[in-house]
């Protein structure tokens, strides 16, 4: 199981409370986790990452085990202990400074 | 005794304000949708339980929210609380946010561009919308006016939305974005003809289609620009930033533009100047009274770089003539130390009579009046940045 982890607003979004779980099949990264998530909950389509193109969006970051994976390519893996779901793929809104 | 329940759009959320025909002792609810910014929420004339409502934000995009009964409960078009989020064969149902420019049938590329800020020429990409406009007829017919600037349509209460992308061929080459961005802000639907739609963009100037919106032109024939365009006279490019018009005199329009308040008597053919004795003809709202079509109203800002009112006033200017003579509406409002704007969409008009006006301003403070703007009384002081007032009168 992939362990997914959501910023409040988008938790609210989706109506739920905590960490998400999800099945994937196939390769696990950030594409096939992301499928996942928003054929579970339609209503997040958009808020992580483009309609059209799948980019994500500019103020939007994944962190997992430390690190960020912002910038990965969407194909490739995921962290071990993400697709082992000994650790969570953080979804997060990046910081507003000022 | 009539109720009456203000839509209010703030920066951090969305209120809702009820009162009695009285309008005197207002209950609130909210915030809805808390930490976003509401840019707009409005209620179909044709059921007023029907409310749609545009949440925004920068980090997670756009979500389109409905309410089918008054505004107590929301959920996003095609995803009812308590269904399904996908169909029985798995599909999502998500589509409500999803505005997707047209594009060429035959090469799929971007049908226009536009002038970007260093004078290239860039493809329009969606950013928010701004405005929603819901059919006099049909309550599953909505509009969305959205930046960058084009015009889309949901037939079925927002679920999903397609673009009515004739308006790009006005001259959408030449549209350029201004410092607030480059977006559809007003839609008034007439009346009188159902397939006339009246837009007004920000930096581009009003647009009108008589067919429904497959095809639109320029109207801004007599609007002056003598310090933002080159051409003064430019067919477009013109800051608009809010035109109104009477229900019973659809054929006469009322706009504020970035400077000078102008009146159109011939569907936006012409127009012409009634500034007339207004402190500063820089503003934003402008609204016209429920029952007397010649009475307008407009929230004089001292300029476009201070965007604060003349000498620290909050004033309401009231022209009974239909422009060019008007009167500083002072009772009850803040007339010394006022430095707070009140944006484009933050101003409603009431349908009872005395006829009710409402504004919000960017200081979170809700102003109404119960007597046609003769006094004024605030309903809250400390909301979050107020985006948009709407009013709606119910039985």
């Amino acid at each position: 199981m992939i362990r997914v982890v959501l910023p409040a607003h988008l938790r609210t979004l989706a109506r739920i409370d905590g960490e998400v779980t999800l099945e994937v099949e196939g390769p696990i990264t950030q594409h096939s986790v992301l499928n996942a998530l928003e054929a579970r909950y339609p209503m997040l389509r958009g808020t992580i990452r483009d309609h059209v193109t799948q980019k994500r969006r500019p103020f939007i970051r994944f962190f997992a085990c430390e690190q960020d994976l912002s910038h990965e390519l969407p194909d490739a893996p995921l962290p071990d202990a993400v697709a082992t779901g000994a650790e969570p793929l953080l979804v997060v809104g990046a910081m507003a400074g000022g | 005794m009539n109720k009456v329940r203000l839509l209010v759009g703030t920066r951090k959320g969305a209120f809702i304000l009820a009162s009695d025909g009285t309008r005197k002792h207002w209950d609130i609810s909210g915030p809805h949708f808390a930490g976003w910014e509401m840019y707009h929420l409005k209620g179909s004339p044709a059921d007023p339980n029907r409310l749609y409502a545009s949440q925004t934000s920068s980090w997670f995009g756009q979500i389109i929210q409905r309410s089918d009964d008054g505004g107590k409960t929301w959920h996003q078009p095609g995803t009812p609380p308590g269904e399904p989020t996908t169909t029985p064969d798995g599909m999502p149902k998500g589509e409500s946010n999803k505005f997707v420019y047209d594009t060429s049938p035959e090469t799929g590329k971007p049908l226009t561009t536009h002038q970007h800020y260093d004078g290239t020429q860039r493809p329009w990409e969606f950013k928010r919308v701004w405005h929603l406009e819901p059919s006099l007829t049909d309550p599953e017919t909505v509009y969305a006016g959205i930046e960058d600037a084009a015009l889309f349509r949901s037939t079925n209460g927002g679920q999903t939305w397609q673009e009515l992308s004739g308006l790009r061929e006005a001259k959408g080459k030449l549209w350029q974005p201004g410092a607030g961005g480059m977006c559809l802000h007003t839609i008034l639907l007439d009346p009188n003809h159902p397939e006339r739609i009246f837009v007004a963009v920000s930096a581009a100037g009003a647009f009108r289609t008589d067919d429904a919106g497959n095809t639109w032109r320029p109207i801004n024939r007599g609007l002056k620009s003598q310090y933002e365009l080159p051409d003064p006279d430019a067919e477009v490019g013109h800051c608009v930033h809010r035109i109104a018009m009477h229900p019973s005199r659809p054929d006469v329009l009322f706009m504020q533009k970035h400077w000078n308040v102008l009146r159109s008597d011939d569907t936006g053919e012409s127009w012409h100047e009634i500034s007339g004795n207004l402190p500063t003809d820089f503003g934003f709202p402008i609204d016209v009274h429920a029952h007397e079509p010649n009475t307008i109203y407009v929230v004089p800002i001292k300029s476009d770089s201070l965007h604060y009112p003349p000498d620290g006033k909050l004033r309401v200017y009231r022209s009974r003539t239909g422009g060019d003579e008007w009167e500083a509406l002072t009772n009850g409002l803040p007339q010394r130390d006022c430095y707070v704007n009140v944006l484009r969409d933050a101003m409603a008009v009431d349908s009872l009579d005395p006829c009710g006006l409402y504004f919000g301003t960017t200081g979170g403070q809700v102003y109404a009046s119960a007597n046609g703007g003769d006094s004024w009384a605030p309903i809250v002081r400390d909301f979050p940045a107020v985006f948009s007032v709407e009013v709606q009168v119910l039985p």
